[in-house]
């Protein structure tokens, strides 16, 4: 499976974020880089059907996609298994596992309100991962994580991700060597 | 009160509390009081009850409707500004006796259950609703994990006001109303023989059933935002 877009163009306010973008995600990881304020988020915003495009066409976007937005966007009341619950409609039987080798506890009885940043950060991740989808769409997942749970995090994106586009918005390419980069600042 | 009470003849003037007390206690035990209390806890916390489901489906509707609440807008506010002396008149014209302090309460709950409602839907998160729809989370999910959490807060407020003035307002429909066996009817009686123990005794009544269906109600408010955030 492989998602492409083509001549995207995207404008907000008529100032132009997106231009005649034209890209190919094909299985495994894509980074998308750019400095702040490039189109990183616009892009996966499109592709996720959240935004209409100006103009340019969106092939293979219409899939079940998992995704870890800028911000958490987690049920701040909540602990990590009613989050869970609430976005994949029950507690995967891997999610222990899974939440363990991020260094989270799937037990833990407190809301995340309670939580660290990169604790959250890494349940977000944790969430898209658990999620049954056909496509990844993670916009700076490793924000506020250190380096040895970046690594875990980045690890367990590979592992997860394979077979199936998984765009990657990130500014910092540590541990993503070898895959396709889209600089979107350099067009 | 009790100043007024001790001057000669305060009996008749202004009933001291004791003497407020001492005629409740005698109205407890009849049939004829209960009558009254059940006949008026139906009318007014049924107006309640109506006017909430109302106005909650409104909102919901109005919510994501511009226009919609663009055309509910006038009329809500003529009712919240008009005093309820007006409508109840207006009322009696269309309106039976008995049906009357349901009508007005319902017409006091609706307001501000409504805007409230509509307050808390327009707050609500709309980076929590991006995800669920990402992740393609079904309705009912969405309406416990953000729409309850979200809503359920203003809810409690505007029920708590809402279940103060249906009361008053309810009680004085029934008071110009007269519907028979309701507490307003005997309001209205114990003005008319200048029965202050009974005024006060009334008085105390409608005070106490405000209470027990506000604690009533609230808890059973949070006894499902209780369930909402799990």
């Amino acid at each position: 499976m492989e998602i492409r877009v083509e001549k995207l163009c995207k404008s907000y306010g008529g100032k132009p974020v997106l231009t005649d973008l034209t890209a190919a995600f094909p299985p495994g990881i894509t980074c998308i880089a750019a400095p702040s304020g490039t189109g990183k988020t616009t892009l996966l915003r499109l592709l996720l059907g959240l935004e209409r495009p100006d103009a340019g066409t969106i092939l293979g976007a219409d899939c079940r996609w998992a995704a870890v937005f800028q911000e958490d966007r987690l049920l701040e009341d909540l602990p990590a298994a009613g989050n869970l619950r609430f976005a994949l409609g029950e507690v995967p039987g891997e999610a222990g596992e899974l939440l363990a080798r991020l260094g989270l506890d799937l037990s833990e009885p407190k809301p995340v309100r309670a939580w660290s940043g990169g604790m959250k950060r890494r349940l977000a991740l944790a969430r898209a991962l658990l999620a049954p989808s056909d496509a990844l769409a993670l916009d700076e997942p490793f924000t506020g994580l250190d380096e040895e749970n970046r690594a875990r995090c980045l690890a367990l994106i590979r592992e997860r991700g394979r077979g199936k586009p998984v765009l990657l918005a990130t500014h910092d390419l540590t541990g993503l060597e070898g895959a396709p980069v889209l600089r979107l600042g350099d067009r | 009160m009790a100043l007024a009470a001790a001057y000669p003849h305060g009996g008749l003037l202004l009933a001291s509390p004791i003497q407020a007390a001492a005629r409740l206690l005698e109205l407890l035990p009849s049939a004829a009081f209960w009558r009254a209390v059940g006949n008026s806890s139906a009318r007014i916390f049924g107006g309640f009850l109506l006017s909430c489901a109302l106005a909650v489906l409104l909102a919901a509707l109005a919510a994501g409707r511009p226009r919609l609440r663009d055309l509910l807008a006038p009329p809500v506010a003529v009712v919240k500004a008009t005093p309820v002396a007006s409508f109840i008149i207006l009322a009696l014209v269309w309106l039976d006796a008995g049906s009357l302090s349901l009508f007005i309460s319902a017409l006091m709950v609706f307001p501000p259950v409504y805007l409230n409602v509509l307050e808390g839907l327009r707050q609500t998160d709309p980076k929590l609703l991006e995800l669920a729809r990402v992740y393609r989370v079904p309705f009912r999910r969405r309406l416990w994990g953000i729409y309850l959490p979200q809503v359920l807060p203003y809810f409690r407020s505007a029920a708590s006001l809402a279940l103060g003035l249906c009361w008053k307002a309810g009680a004085a429909a029934e008071v110009i109303g007269l519907p028979e066996g309701t507490v307003g009817e005997r309001l209205y009686m114990a003005k008319v023989y200048y029965q202050t123990p009974d005024l006060f005794a009334w008085t105390a009544v409608i005070l106490v059933l405000a209470a027990i269906f506000e604690r009533g109600f609230l808890a059973a408010v949070d006894a499902l935002a209780g369930k909402a955030v799990r």
